[in-house]
């Protein structure tokens, strides 16, 4: 989908589910089922009621963006990428994460546009969740 | 407990250089301790708490210690990014209070310039529990604060053009500063013409990358009174920590909604009092936020705070890092910090250049920024006075 590194990612108890999400296609997020919230980032315990009582959900994979910036050239592995977008989006469920808007003119991308997630993948097993605006998807 | 008049900052020095090759980072540490205790007319010998953060090598104060060859009744190793050396004096005067030590030394000491870590560096990011979420995505350190400027942007109409004006007040300062890594004056132009690094950040929204270092010495009311330098009390101090919140991404505020208002309590005084301001300028951005959270204006209006010179000293609303701050003088370590105390100091004792010496400057406050602005950071700000 993009040309923007993979990375190795690192993979533990409590986010291998995510990531086995990412590879089945799904946004999978654990949520609280003592308060409800969505756990983000994945881990063991609900950070709002500390509650370890988790269950794995699908997300919807929408979301609209809540800020970016243009980086002109990134550091390391980055280097070649630029310039790439870097962006805070608003999941439909509620948290704000990192991630990368691909598949769109950077010019392109506002605040407030609605994305949807991008499972990028490489020629390995590693897949990323980005996201590309819904118009272009 | 409150510490307001319970501790002096007795000592203050900056490390003249902003390239130090061929010298140790604890070499380092060593000279701007001496160079901070020769200011205060005490020893090594007299030390018995030392401070020291993430940029200290080793096992931190524990190796700093022996290295020193300090004999010490308390140490303290927050590491809170740039926000560090403001809470260690906030530490200091509380050990002080409590009667745990009367000298304390707090020092800073870094080399990315020499070694070529570059801006931000390396991190200490390996194990974090959020690293592969949320340091992530080619996420440098001027992207995370570009996004904040951005959305600030976008909720406030702030421009690129209001941003500049805090690099063009900086730059006006380090003109007289003869240590300054960068002394040309700029106009809002050249900023804006400058590369742009992380849109909407341009080069010349960037603080500098420099070797050097700085060191402070905090002492009990006790010592300071037998001393012939003039000591700065310390009136107000206040800590936040400021994360996520599961999600909850807020770029647009930082700790110092919290941290000053608890500074500003403790201290008895109001944004209206203060004469001079140290703000963590690691990029404008940093600035215009730190200005708002502060109440130094209304939230939003930072960009109008800072326009028409409301920076610039001597004379300006508010007279800021008029040592040229980490934007054009020194911003050791990638993280500077101890420098936003030590021009403060220099106010206070009305040492500043003359250029830039604030008249009547009797109250000053220095705030400091750690981690990312808005999503993980610690937010320190201290309110110090000319007496007690
Ligand atoms: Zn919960």
């Amino acid at each position: 989908m993009s040309f923007l590194p993979l990375a190795d990612v690192e993979i533990n108890n409590e986010t291998q589910p995510f990531w086995d999400g990412l590879r089945n296609n799904t946004l999978l997020l654990p949520r609280c089922t003592s308060c409800t919230s969505v756990v983000w980032y994945p881990r063991a315990h609900c950070p709002v009621c500390f509650s370890t009582e988790l269950k794995w959900e699908e997300m919807s994979g929408r979301g609209t963006i809540y800020s970016y910036s243009i980086v002109a050239k990134g550091n390391g592995r980055w280097k070649e990428s630029g310039p790439y977008v870097v962006a805070y989006i608003e999941l439909a469920e509620g948290p704000r994460i990192l991630t990368n808007i691909v598949g769109v003119a950077p010019s392109e991308v506002q605040i407030n546009m609605p994305v949807t997630a991008v499972f990028d993948s490489g020629d390995d097993a590693r897949v990323l969740l980005r996201f590309t605006s819904v118009s272009s998807s | 407990m409150s510490v307001r008049g319970k501790a002096f900052i007795a000592g203050a020095y900056e490390h003249p250089l902003r390239t130090i090759p061929n010298k140790t980072v604890q070499q380092v540490h060593a000279e701007v301790a001496a160079g901070a205790l020769a200011d205060a007319g005490l020893s090594f010998s007299d030390i018995d708490a030392y401070f020291c953060a993430g940029d200290a090598p080793g096992f931190g104060a524990l190796s700093m210690a022996e290295y020193l060859g300090l004999q010490l009744t308390h140490i303290d190793n927050t590491e809170t990014g740039g926000s560090s050396y403001l809470l260690h004096v906030q530490h200091a005067a509380e050990a002080i209070a409590a009667g745990h030590c009367h000298v304390a030394l707090i020092t800073l000491a870094g080399l990315p310039r020499s070694s070529g870590t570059g801006i931000g560096g390396a991190g200490r990011f390996g194990s974090a529990p959020e690293i592969s979420f949320e340091n992530f995505f080619g996420l440098s350190i001027v992207a995370g604060y570009a996004m904040a400027a951005r959305r600030h942007m976008y909720e406030f109409g702030t421009t690129s053009e209001q941003l500049a004006e805090i690099k063009v007040a900086a730059a006006s300062h380090a003109q007289h500063n003869p240590n300054a890594f960068l002394q040309n004056a700029v106009t809002v132009e050249e900023v804006l013409q400058s590369k742009m690094v992380a849109d909407p950040l341009h080069m010349l929204d960037c603080c500098v990358v420099t070797d050097g270092g700085g060191a402070l010495v905090v002492v009990s009311p006790e010592v300071a009174r037998k001393l012939s330098r003039q000591s700065v009390p310390v009136l107000g101090t206040g800590f936040a920590v400021k994360h996520v919140n599961n999600g909850r991404i807020d770029l647009t505020h930082t700790g110092a909604v919290v941290s000053g208002p608890r500074a500003f309590a403790e201290a008895g005084l109001t944004p209206s009092d203060i004469r001079y301001a140290s703000i963590y300028d690691s990029f404008t951005i940093t600035v215009l936020t730190t200005l708002e959270d502060l109440g130094f204006c209304e939230k939003g209006k930072g960009g109008e705070f800072v326009s028409n010179g409301g920076l610039q000293a001597p004379f300006g609303k508010l007279p800021f890092n008029t040592d040229g701050g980490g934007l054009c003088n020194n911003h050791p370590s990638n993280r500077g910090g101890i420098t936003k105390v030590i021009e403060a100091v220099r106010q206070l004792r009305n040492e500043a250049h003359p250029a830039v010496q604030v008249p009547n400057c009797q109250f000053a406050l220095a705030h400091g920024t750690g981690g990312n602005l808005a999503t993980r950071m610690g937010s320190a700000t201290l309110i110090l006075g000319q007496e007690v």
